[in-house]
């Protein structure tokens, strides 16, 4: 572990010069405020519970949510001059890569009058009430894989975003205009971004990813300038390095991966940061990386001042089947046995669902959620599924659940303090794994294998008492259902998320029944909520398109 | 084309045997994989670069070959020597014409293992011909970090007994398959192992079509609807009836009720069940029936 210039700052409390806050911009302080009213960092406060406390729309009136507006947008590659270009174009690239029609993955800010959309390379700012736009930012880009971007960072009066070629972008969150942007990672060494980035305090917080056996790293920046502030590297760097005994060699740990991509939740009472690490590289062939390979596919807690590790809980020790660990943990205040606790709970990618001590990083609960998930031989003592090495890919061909894609992604998922209940999608699908590189080097990045999907044990959305990790209530999608939809949920009673059948969906949160459903497409992003002239508005994203519910 | 990869399959291959897997490698002649070049493939600068010139690469890669391949393995990804594979190695990564190459090639470096690197005595041409063809190699990468594909070939998985995969099938298959009925020759007509494999588990081949799942739909008046089911969700059942018309009911829990005949239910219900060893003896049986 190494922790890079180090600048200890302290929680710098601005108050808006005038009493219209959508002018003055987005005060930091008010992050740590419970989601209510407006939808101002990725998962709407630093739970990453996506719990919103508005309850106009309720498990007795979802039926009568009715669509304010919808909007679709160009997120190819655009006409860089003429009346449809963007307001403001940048970027480092000569305009010769171009990019094809990305679906909006990502969290839409919403602050005031305006919201801001992206897709990679791309910045809308538009209107809350009709989604007109405002202004179109667009990053010439010098390549790497467009495969999504969510979403952006406010900070005071400027908005800041990753581009896939990794650099940090701040706008004018006005106009658009861009204010600066610093290189984040090597381009050459073939990192790539998609995080939103998170504010905390004066930190910034940076994620990015990497296929081709690079070291992770979470970095922290000035958000007003851009400057480093510190850098966490996810695997030891150099001898005597804590977790150099979890890796056959330096150079293993040094190649090891561990990317941070997607955000974490933060505690403001011990001023952690906890997020989630990838998977280990080589991905599929451990073979030259025995051993648990820390801190790969571990929660992490990092105090946010200085990124030094406080603890952290390994979920899948020594992967091989690319199921990084990344998904947002959620922040609990619980009972666990009588006694309050302080936690946080995450459902992996490998299917194990997890309660951790969020101050100790101690271990409460670990299941499987995955129905079908067939990987691990047993849980160990402390709590992390163990790796059942027959489950590797092989010759003649192991038969894994879940696939690549893992039981959960990205795709956030919500907790609701009001049912106690955590809200996942469960994703069961089978592949046959064949190791296609016998080389005892083992191979490089996500090669090596051939993986091949035969069926599934069936897709389910799922409600995880967080206190045992037992489901409460689960329901289980028809055949080719489910997928990749995010969760919201609120003090509605309500869970909103998607069918993977082309429908938009609300469950009763506590029992699980199914209330409404409006056939708009298979949802791209996470549902979220706010209110505008006193009506609850729900937003949501199929693709390239925008659907804004409102109640009425 | 030069067969530049060649030489690190025979590597792979004295490998296996040395272990003793026992398994073949079937070198499927004329079937070299190209590198995509789309540019969806060049996403990053290694493969972005403009092809070098090629009388300085093939000087490069004898030179290569000379001083280097001892340590660095003859396809770079490492060698017995302990040299470090040169194509995930961020320095070679960075570097763009031998300027941060050429000083370790001259000068030698300790590496980060504590491995040290001997200072080769090449002129400042050779470095950049050795470096020119480092650049050329890595821009055959694959997708997603995967090192350079080389010639396609082929490894036997057919490590199953077939006897008791027989068995089996007899139990476990055969009240919906029989080796002397649909499945007559499937050997012959799916030859490569991995794809019959891949077919049976998965219960047909990618590209074929399934049998259709059926439904048959009791309205609550009583009247029923039989069809073949082109989508269902818990909110929708859309049909093609017998007569060819297109049919859609709203579903409410319950109502109507729908009973479905899925033929690929068993298949799926065996999922969770087989162990890889049932796979593998089940695949040695189907590759029998020729």
């Amino acid at each position: 572990m190494r922790v890079l210039c180090i600048v200890v700052s302290t929680l710098l409390i601005v108050m808006p010069s005038s009493g219209v806050s959508q002018v003055a911009g987005l005060d930091p302080a008010a992050l740590v405020l419970p989601l209510e009213e407006s939808w101002p960092t990725y998962s709407g406060d630093y739970t990453g519970r996506r719990y919103s406390r508005l309850n106009r729309v309720t498990t007795e009136n979802v039926h009568q949510l009715s669509l304010g507006w919808t909007r679709s947008f160009d997120t190819g590659m655009p006409l860089l001059v003429g009346p449809n270009a963007p307001d403001f174009v940048g970027g480092e690239g000569t305009g010769e890569f171009t990019i094809g029609s990305q679906r909006i993955k990502g969290s839409i800010l919403q602050v005031g009058d305006l919201l801001y959309v992206t897709a990679p390379d791309h910045v809308w700012a538009i209107d809350v009430r009709d989604g007109w736009t405002r202004w179109h930012y667009f990053w010439k880009t010098r390549g790497g894989p467009h495969i999504g971007n969510r979403g952006v960072a406010m900070w005071r009066e400027s908005i800041i975003f990753e581009t896939v070629d990794n650099y940090l972008v701040s706008l004018d969150s006005h106009t658009g205009e861009e204010r600066w942007h610093t290189e984040i990672a090597s381009f050459e060494e073939q990192y790539f971004s998609t995080m939103a980035p998170i504010v905390v305090g004066d930190h910034l917080l940076v994620g990015t990813g990497n296929d081709l056996d690079a070291p992770g790293f979470l970095q922290s920046f000035d958000p007003e300038t851009g400057e480093l502030q510190w850098r966490f590297y996810t695997v030891p760097m150099s001898e005597g390095d804590v977790g150099i005994d979890t890796w056959p060699n330096l150079d293993a740990a040094r190649h090891g991966g561990g990317q941070v991509w997607v955000p974490g939740s933060y505690d403001p009472e011990t001023n952690y940061y906890i997020f989630g690490t990838g998977n280990p590289t080589p991905g599929y062939t451990g073979v030259a990386r025995r051993g648990d390979n820390l801190f790969t596919c571990t929660l992490i807690a990092v105090d946010v001042d200085t990124g030094e590790m406080a603890w952290y809980f390994q979920t899948s020790p020594h992967d091989t089947h690319d199921w990084d660990s990344a998904q947002t943990p959620i922040l609990i205040d619980g009972i666990i046995d009588g006694v309050p606790r302080k936690l946080v709970s995450t459902a992996a990618r490998n299917g194990y669902f997890f309660t951790i001590d969020r101050v100790t990083g101690q271990h409460v609960v670990t299941t499987r959620y995955g129905a079908t998930s067939n990987w691990a031989s047993h849980i160990r003592e402390n709590g992390s599924p163990n790796p059942h090495p027959a489950k590797e890919a092989i010759i003649p061909g192991t038969l894994v659940s879940p696939v690549e894609g893992g039981v959960a992604n990205w795709q956030p998922p919500a907790f609701n303090p009001g049912t106690g209940l955590f809200y996942t999608q469960e994703n069961n699908g089978f592949n046959l794994l064949y190791l296609t590189d016998p080389d005892p080097r083992g191979s490089m990045g996500l090669g090596g294998k051939d993986r091949v999907t035969v069926g599934t044990g069936g897709n389910a959305f799922t409600a995880i008492d967080y206190r045992t990790g037992e489901p409460r209530w689960r329901h289980a999608w028809p055949v080719g259902g489910g997928g990749g939809a995010g969760v919201l949920t609120t003090a509605g009673g309500l869970v909103f998320t998607g069918d993977g059948s082309g429908n938009f969906v609300a469950f009763d949160a506590g029992d699980g029944a199914l209330l409404w459903h409006t056939g708009i497409g298979n949802i791209s992003n996470a549902p979220q909520t706010y209110l505008i002239d006193g009506q609850q508005h729900v937003l949501v994203a199929v693709g390239q398109q925008l659907f804004a519910f409102v109640m009425n | 084309m030069l067969k530049r990869f060649g030489s690190s399959l025979m590597v792979s291959a004295s490998w296996l045997l040395a272990v003793g897997l026992g398994c073949q490698i079937l070198v499927a002649a004329g079937q070299q994989q190209q590198p995509d070049r789309a540019q969806s493939q060049r996403l990053y600068p290694a493969l972005q670069r403009p092809s070098g010139d090629v009388e300085l690469i093939a000087r490069g890669r004898a030179l290569y070959g000379i001083s280097c391949r001892a340590c660095h393995g003859i396809d770079l990804r490492g060698g017995d020597l302990g040299g470090p594979n040169l194509l995930r190695s961020q320095l070679v990564l960075r570097d763009q014409a031998g300027e941060l190459m050429g000083p370790v090639i001259r000068g030698g470096q300790v590496g980060s293992g504590g491995s040290a690197m001997p200072a080769q005595p090449l002129s400042d041409e050779d470095i950049l011909a050795v470096t020119a063809y480092i650049h050329d190699v890595l821009g055959t990468a694959s997708r997603q970090g995967g090192p350079p594909l080389g010639e396609a070939f082929e490894l036997d998985i057919l490590v199953g007994d077939p006897a008791v995969g027989r068995d089996y099938f007899i139990e476990n298959c055969s009240s919906c398959h029989s080796p002397s009925g649909d499945l007559q020759g499937l050997a012959a007509r799916i030859s490569r192992p991995q794809e019959l494999q891949n077919t049976w588990v998965r219960g047909g081949a990618r590209t074929s079509e399934r049998p259709p799942v059926t439904a048959r739909v009791t309205m609550p008046s009583g009247e029923t609807v039989e069809g073949v089911v082109e989508r269902l969700s818990d909110f929708l059942l859309v049909l093609t009836d017998p007569a060819g018309r297109h049919r859609s009911f709203s579903r409410q829990g319950e109502n109507p009720v729908i009973e479905l005949d899925d033929p690929m239910a068993g298949h799926r219900q065996m999922l969770p069940r087989y162990t890889d060893t049932d796979i593998h003896n089940v695949t040695a049986y189907l590759a029998t029936l020729k």
